[in-house]
């Protein structure tokens, strides 16, 4: 399989668990020299775990992490970059305020006139150039970085994985970003470096991408080797069919009765994050419509665009038909359009705030007499919020920061359900909340749909998707891509239209 | 609750200081000496409960000193030369006020500038226009000249226990300013504690986008503080003016916007905003005019003045800051012991990170 190449790096019976889920288990690999091994998964399948195994920043339950022949039972970051192994983010972690040179020696300048320790610009430069050329960079060691493109800056950060002198880079969604044509520059560096004795693991969900370039395949289900495909194996299909077939443990609920009229719609409206797509969309009373798609498809956007926070590019929200301007959240709110948001913590709580202080904030004239806050009133309205939703604390003059991860969530859904939602939006409901609070939300939900809400769930965990969702809609760079009727709903045909793994693969702008 | 119990270690603070100096010297009880004191507690006390305002939202207002420059020139110029009746001349240096606050809290929140840069540009600007209005000159009564309504209003003194037995007995005359003080303390801390607005004031400035996100015009509230501001400065500055009578417009109000900003980090505020109270601030002034007095009564050389008050807000709030981390740690570790079961991989993180 490596063609003869001694593997220089093996994982053997890894394992790793965190309380309630089950990251990783009993998993296996091994990376030779100069070869391009993707590594496929749908959310919460176990990449990111393995990465930080592979990183040192996780030590694993069990099992042994080999190095040139020496095992070892985890490894810690010095280790990791001893072994030459160097990551590529997402998000790349780049000084955009400094240049090319000083990026990728950063906390390694070559020094000069002593003690005074003056950067040595020229001798920098000079010694960052050869890594450039090895990429075949068109951008020079002095460029700051401000002015690269994306695709530049990766290639910078690998120019600093060959100056720590990796042996093997990974690359975490490399391409999720990029257009077409610098796609196309990235894959042909790295095939470039694989004739050099580099070897990759290449995450990504685009299968396009991982057809073009890889060597071998590695799909993770459930955090177990759910396949391995060899070269001539890989193909879209054959990926997608590892995939899915997780165990669906969400139990779908089904609306009371027949979902109502059309609450609100938007008609052609554009994103700023994705102003060339127009985005259709209709949401009713009384149903709950999933929203899936990969991590920058454009979803949270299109929530933000919906509340009012972001300003549109153009198209118009309906409310009942009515077409409405939010100029901010306060505008939505009023109507009542609300949202739930992705990050509990920095947008949906004020975690110094008491318990009773947060549910009452939206609606806090309610609250009061004259414009004073009524104390009593507060206490009442959260003490009715606490046995509705149960949510579990002693009291709920507690801070809102001391309650657990579901129990917030709790909190901020009671912030809008103590006012009249019409349509309410949630945006990964359920994101690092435990299992036995996740069915309550969901309970909440379908609750809140039976009541005549129009409810937007926003997704990436397809358990939640498709055990939840009376439809699902699944967006694709900033477009929806499909509508899934509630039979057609599964996983390889959410996958499919999420991944553009059908006609449309070649769209992207 | 933690406001109470930092502004009780505060007033315990301020009667330790104001017990060993009383010990040391005497007069720092004479009447006189309490008068003095009160009143300027009183005019410092009205500024520095004007920028606890903009504080708590995470802002910072440093026209503060310019402001009371110019508003004071533009008093005394409107009523001693301009013969406008002073009724009149009161709520015009209020409008301006309301015009100077509104512009601030524009420019920070419409156009996205930092307070900082903006009102440090006011008080450059308001400075120049002060000196250059009076040709540098100071501004002043022409001689004669008397305003005896206002003058009491603002620089009277009362002796309230005297009034109220028909002068059988007596006790401290008490400035009009401190009054006042009190006075627009209690009304404020009810705003701050109590009503809407003051609930959205420290909602904004713990965490302004969960504020947003909850529906709150964050906005408006941030440039309503500014306006709060602004506004009591003015009323401010028309008791500086009356309490000087002569306004030399390259000095008048330097470093007040220092004093209120440190009154306020000495009453508990944080300058990242979200944390504070009225009763702090107002603790905040009188323990900063006492060490003033101190200086004076203790014979330490008055050049020093400014290193006592620095060396004291420096120990207060490096002293608050470590007990509140040691609370935290202490908290910390009970949590654990008496639930040593869930999260056993986060917490040693957590444990570490604060250490």
């Amino acid at each position: 399989m490596h063609r003869g190449n001694v593997p220089f790096l093996k994982l053997t019976g890894i394992g790793k668990t965190y309380p309630g889920v089950v990251a990783l288990s009993d998993f296996s690999m091994d990376v030779g020299p100069a070869e391009v091994i993707g590594l496929v998964g749908e959310n919460g399948a176990g990449k990111s775990t393995l990465m930080k195994v592979l990183g040192g920043v996780t030590s694993p339950d069990c099992g042994s992490i080999e190095i040139d022949g020496v095992a070892r039972e985890s490894l810690t970051v010095s280790d990791s970059m001893r072994a030459g192994i160097a990551f590529v983010h997402q998000e790349l972690n780049l000084f955009d305020n400094l240049d090319v040179a000083a990026n990728i020696f950063i906390g390694r300048e070559p020094t000069k006139f002593g003690a005074l320790r003056l950067v040595d610009t020229e001798r920098l430069h000079a010694m960052v150039q050869p890594y450039l050329d090895r990429l075949g960079a068109n951008f020079s060691a002095a460029s700051p970085v401000a002015s690269l493109s994306l695709a530049q800056r990766q290639m910078v950060e690998i120019a600093k994985a060959l100056s720590l002198n990796s042996r093997l880079v990974i690359l975490d969604e490399p391409t999720s970003s990029l257009p077409i044509s610098e796609t196309e520059s990235l894959l042909k560096v790295i095939a470039g470096l694989k004739a050099q004795g580099i070897a990759f693991i290449f995450v990504s969900h685009r299968l396009n991408e991982v057809v073009q370039a890889c060597d071998r395949v590695i799909v993770l289900r459930d955090g177990r080797l759910a396949g391995h495909l060899a070269r001539e194996a890989i193909h879209h299909d054959a990926m997608v069919r590892l995939m899915v077939g997780r165990d669906l443990k969400v139990a779908y609920v089904g609306p009371a009765g027949q979902p109502g009229e059309v609450a609100l719609s938007v008609r052609d409206l554009r994103t700023s994050s994705h102003p060339l797509e127009a985005v259709n969309i209709e949401f009713r009373r009384g149903e709950i419509l999933g929203l899936a798609g990969l991590v920058g498809a454009g979803r949270t956007e299109l929530a933000r665009a919906i509340f009012g926070v972001d300003h549109l590019a153009g198209g118009t929200v309906m409310l009942d038909g009515v077409p409405v301007r939010f100029t901010g959240a306060a505008d939505a709110v009023k109507a009542g359009v609300f949202l739930v948001p992705e990050d509990r913590k920095a947008m949906g709580l004020l975690l110094d705030f008491a318990i009773s202080e947060n549910i009452t904030l939206p609606d806090l004239p309610a609250y009061s007499r004259a414009m004073m806050v009524s104390g009593e009133r507060e206490r009442e309205q959260a003490e009715t919020s606490r046995s509705d939703l149960g949510i579990r604390t002693s009291n709920v003059q507690a801070r809102a920061g001391s309650l657990s991860g579901g129990n917030q969530q709790k909190v901020v859904l009671a912030k809008w359900l103590a006012m009249n939602p019409r349509f309410i939006i949630f945006d990964e409901p359920t994101r690092g909340i435990d299992v036995g609070a996740k069915s309550e939300i969901y309970r909440l939900m379908r609750r809140l749909a039976d009541k005549g809400v129009a409810v937007l769930m926003i997704s990436s965990d397809m358990e939640e998707v498709i055990g939840v969702s009376d439809r699902v809609a699944v967006m694709r760079s900033g477009r929806i891509s499909g509508i899934l009727a509630r039979a057609q709903c599964s996983e390889a045909n959410i996958l499919k239209l999420a991944m553009g793994t059908h006609e449309m693969a070649e769209c992207a702008a | 609750m933690l406001n109470l119990k930092k502004d009780t270690g505060l007033f315990v603070l301020i009667m330790v200081v104001g017990a060993v100096v009383a010990l040391i010297n005497p007069l720092f009880l004479s009447p006189i000496n309490i008068a003095n004191t009160a009143n300027l507690v009183g005019l410092f006390g009205m500024f520095s409960i004007a920028q606890a305002f903009v504080i708590i939202t995470g802002g910072i207002e440093l026209s503060v000193g310019s402001m009371i420059a110019l508003l004071g020139v533009i008093f005394i110029d409107l009523i001693a030369n301009l013969g406008v009746p002073w009724p009149l001349a009161v709520p015009i240096v209020l409008v301006i006020g309301v015009i100077l606050g509104l512009c601030h809290g524009l420019l920070i929140t419409k156009k996205r500038m930092q307070p900082f840069v903006v009102t440090l540009c006011g008080l450059l600007i308001y400075r120049g226009i002060a000196r250059f209005y009076t040709q540098d000159a100071t501004a002043g009564f022409p001689f004669g000249v008397r305003f005896e309504t206002l003058e009491f209003i603002t620089t009277g003194r009362t002796d309230l226990l005297a009034r109220a037995t028909g002068g059988a007995m007596t006790s401290i005359s008490i400035p009009h300013s401190f009054f006042l003080m009190l006075l627009l303390a209690a009304v404020m801390w009810v705003v701050l504690h109590r009503s809407v607005f003051g609930r959205y004031l420290y909602a904004v400035g713990k965490n302004e986008e969960a504020a947003r996100f909850s529906g709150i015009r964050t906005d408006r509230v941030v440039i309503a503080a500014y306006v709060i501001c602004a506004v009591l400065t003015a009323l401010a500055s028309i008791f500086l003016a009356m309490y000087t009578r002569s306004i030399l417009p390259s000095s008048h109000g330097n470093f007040y916007e220092l004093y209120a900003i440190a009154a306020a980090v000495l009453g508990g505020f944080s300058l990242r905003g979200g944390e504070g109270s009225i009763v702090g601030v107002v603790l905040g002034t009188i323990l900063l005019q006492i060490l003033q007095n101190l200086v004076n009564l203790l014979g330490i050389p008055s050049s020093l003045n400014f290193a006592v008050s620095g060396s004291v807000i420096l120990i207060g709030v490096l002293a608050d800051q470590e007990y509140t981390e040691f609370r935290k740690r202490r908290e910390l570790v009970k949590t654990r012991l008496t639930a040593p079961e869930p999260a056993s991989a986060k917490v040693p993180e957590a444990v570490e990170s604060t250490s």
